[in-house]
C-alpha cells in the first residue's frame, strides 16, 4: 500500500457544486449516447421528420398552410407524439432504474448530494434529449431549404426550441415518476400510462366535457393549456402561423382574450411545464427516500 | 472515529436496525456479522446517508445527517458486487469516481496499480470476473486515500482464488492503517481480517468480542489433516494430544481437530517438536 498512516480526510463543502452536476451530467451524455435506445428515439424522430419535410414541400397552398407550414405543422404533430413519449419514458427509468440496479447507492456513496446528484442528471438527460430533438428538427430544416421552402426558418427555430422545451418538461415529469417507484420497468410503465393521457385522452377528455358539459369557450381554452402537449401545439402553431384561428373558436377566443401576448403566455405556460415537475422531482429526492 | 448512538432503521412498521451503539477508534478493523437479514448492510447505508434513520451517527467528529458529504469525502465504499454500468469501460468508471472526489488521473494509474487492474483497465465491467468486479470496487473506494473503509459482504460471490486476493489487499489495508468495517456472514472468511466483531441478529447486537472468541463460541471447529514425513506420525499424534488437542491417526498422516483460529497453534507445537509437515488441508 502508499501509505502507512491514516490520512486526514480534505475539507468538503456542503453547498452544491457545479463541479459535481456537471460531472453527473457528463456520465448521464456518456451513457446516453452509448444507448440503444437513444439512438432508437433519435433515428426513428429524425427519420420521420426528414420523411415528412420531404411529403410536405412538393404541394403548395393546402388546408391553409403553404408548404413551410404544411412541413411545420407535421413536425408539430409527430413532436407532439414521439416526443412526450421519449421525454417521459427517459426520465421515468433514470432514477428508478439506477435505484434498481445499485448504481445510485454507488453514486451516492461518493461525496455528492442528491441535489447535485438529480440536476446531474436531469442536465445530462436534457442535453441528450436537445441533441435528438435539435437533430430531427435540423435534418427536416435542410431539407425543407434545399427544396426552396425555408422562407420562414425564424419560426422553424421556435418550434424546434417549443419541442424541447416539451421534452424536458416531460423529462421533469418522468422523474417525478421515477421518485415514486423502486424499479425501472414499473417507471416505464406508468410513465406509457402518463403519455397516453397527456397525449390522446386528455384531449378527447376536454372534448368530450365540452360537448356533453356545453362548457364556455374560455374553460375549454384553459383545460386544453394545462395539458403540456396540448399547451405545447398551441404555442407551436401560434409560432408558425401566427395565430390560432384553425382551432375554431377555442382558438378564436385565446386571440381575441390574449392578442398579442398569446405566443408569450403560451410559451410562459409551457416553461412552467418544464419548471415545475422538475422541481416537484428534485424536492422529492432530495428530501428522502431510501437507495 | 465512527460513533452510533441509538441507530434504529425502520421500513414502514418493520425495525431492521434497533438501538445499535457502536464505537470504533482510528485504525480498528470490525466485522459486522450475522445471517441475511440481520441488519449489518443497513447499519453500513445509514453511516453512508444512503437511507433515513433514527439516532445518530457521527464519524470523524462530522454528523453523518447534516455533513453528510464532507463525512463521505473520508470514506471509500465496496458494494457487494458492482453490478451496474456495465457497458463502461473500467478506466472510465474510475475517471468517473475520480471527478465525483476532484481527483487526477494520476491516483486513477496508481489505484489500478496497487489493486492489480493495470492489464484490465480498457475491458468493459460486463467483460470482468467477480473477483475482478470486487477488484474495482476496492479500487474506486481506495481513490481519495480514505481513512475509513466500509466493506459489504467483500467476499461474497468469489472464487476461492479472488477470495484471496482480495483478502490479501483488505490486509495491506489494514496493515496501512485503515479504520475498516467488514459485513459479513462467514466469520471464517474475515476473521483474519479484524480486531472485533460485532454479531448481528434481527437488528440488535447480540455480541462483540474478539474473531477467536466468536469462533470458539459459535462452535467452529474444523478437522486439520497433516502429511508428514515417514514414521514420525506417532510422535506428532503425541506431541498434539499432549497440548491438548483431539487428534488421530489416519491412513495418510494425522487428523488434529482446531477451532477456526487455532490452526497455526497445532502447526507451532508440531514445528517446536520438530516434527516435518510435508502438507496439509482441512476439513470442515
Amino acid at each position: 500500500m502508499t501509505t502507512t498512516t491514516a490520512p486526514t480526510p480534505p475539507v468538503v463543502s456542503e453547498r452544491p457544486e457545479f463541479r459535481l452536476i456537471r460531472a453527473v451530467a457528463r456520465k448521464e451524455i456518456s451513457e446516453a449516447v452509448k444507448s440503444k435506445w437513444f439512438w432508437l428515439w433519435a433515428l426513428a424522430f429524425a427519420g420521420l421528420a426528414a420523411i415528412l419535410a420531404s411529403s410536405a414541400l412538393p404541394g403548395s397552398q393546402v388546408a391553409g398552410f403553404g408548404s413551410f407550414g404544411r412541413t411545420a405543422a407535421s413536425l408539430v404533430a409527430l413532436a407532439q407524439i414521439i416526443i412526450p413519449l421519449m421525454g417521459l419514458t427517459l426520465g421515468a427509468y433514470s432514477l428508478a432504474g439506477q435505484k434498481e440496479s445499485g448504481a445510485l447507492r454507488f453514486l451516492l456513496s461518493h461525496p455528492i448530494s442528491r441535489t447535485e446528484a438529480f440536476w446531474g442528471t436531469y442536465l445530462g438527460l436534457a442535453a441528450a434529449l436537445f441533441a435528438t430533438v435539435i437533430g430531427g428538427f435540423g435534418l427536416a430544416g435542410i431539407i425543407t431549404a434545399s427544396q426552396g421552402g425555408g422562407a420562414d426558418a425564424l419560426s422553424f427555430v421556435r418550434i424546434a426550441i417549443l419541442s424541447w422545451l416539451l421534452a424536458i418538461s416531460m423529462l421533469g415529469v418522468g422523474m417525478l415518476i421515477s421518485t415514486f417507484t423502486k424499479s425501472g420497468s414499473a417507471a416505464i410503465g406508468v410513465a406509457v400510462f402518463a403519455w397516453l393521457g397527456l397525449a390522446f385522452l386528455g384531449d378527447l377528455g376536454v372534448m368530450g366535457t365540452a360537448v356533453a358539459t356545453n362548457m364556455p369557450v374560455s374553460a375549454l381554452f384553459l383545460s386544453a393549456v394545462l395539458n403540456p402537449v396540448e399547451a405545447f401545439r398551441l404555442a407551436a402553431l401560434t409560432a408558425f402561423s401566427g395565430s390560432l384561428d384553425v382551432l375554431g373558436p377555442a382558438g378564436q377566443y385565446a386571440v381575441d382574450t390574449f392578442a398579442d401576448s398569446l405566443d408569450w403566455m403560451l410559451f410562459v405556460v409551457v416553461s412552467a411545464w418544464v419548471a415545475l415537475p422538475a422541481a416537484a422531482a428534485w424536492w422529492r429526492f432530495s428530501h428522502g427516500g431510501d437507495v | 472515529m465512527i460513533t452510533i448512538e441509538g441507530l434504529t432503521k425502520r421500513y414502514g412498521k418493520t425495525a431492521v436496525v434497533r438501538d445499535f451503539d457502536l464505537d470504533i477508534e482510528q485504525g480498528e478493523s470490525v466485522a459486522l456479522w450475522g445471517p441475511n437479514g440481520a441488519g449489518k448492510t443497513t447499519v453500513v447505508r445509514c453511516i453512508l446517508g444512503l437511507v433515513n434513520y433514527e439516532g445518530s451517527i457521527t464519524v470523524q467528529g462530522l454528523d453523518a445527517r447534516s455533513r453528510g458529504k464532507a463525512v463521505r469525502a473520508g470514506m471509500g465504499y465496496v458494494p457487494q458486487e458492482l453490478s451496474f454500468y456495465d457497458d463502461m469501460r473500467v478506466v472510465d468508471l474510475l475517471d468517473y469516481s475520480a471527478s465525483l472526489r476532484g481527483i487526477g488521473q494520476e491516483r486513477v494509474d496508481e489505484v489500478t496499480e496497487t489493486v492489480g487492474l493495470q492489464p484490465h483497465v480498457e475491458k468493459r465491467v460486463r467483460e470482468l470476473s467477480g473477483g475482478l468486479k470486487q477488484r474495482l470496487g476496492i479500487a474506486s473506494a481506495l481513490l481519495p486515500d480514505p481513512p475509513i473503509l466500509l466493506l459489504d459482504e467483500p467476499t461474497s460471490n468469489l472464487d476461492a482464488k479472488a477470495r484471496d486476493a482480495a483478502i490479501g489487499i483488505l490486509e495491506d489495508l489494514r496493515a496501512a492503517g485503515r479504520t475498516l468495517i467488514v459485513t459479513s456472514h462467514h466469520i471464517e472468511e474475515v476473521g483474519m481480517l479484524v480486531d472485533r466483531v460485532v454479531a448481528m441478529e434481527e437488528g440488535k447486537i447480540t455480541v462483540e468480542c474478539s474473531p477467536s472468541d466468536l469462533a470458539e463460541e459459535l462452535g467452529l471447529r474444523a478437522w486439520m489433516h497433516l502429511i508428514l514425513s515417514n514414521g514420525s506420525a506417532a510422535k506428532a499424534l503425541q506431541v498434539l494430544q499432549g497440548k491438548g488437542f483431539e487428534a488421530k491417526m489416519n491412513s495418510r498422516g494425522v487428523l488434529v481437530e482446531v477451532s477456526a483460529q487455532g490452526k497455526g497453534e497445532a502447526v507451532g507445537a508440531l514445528h517446536e517438536a520438530g516434527v516435518d509437515i510435508k502438507d496439509l488441508e482441512v476439513w470442515r
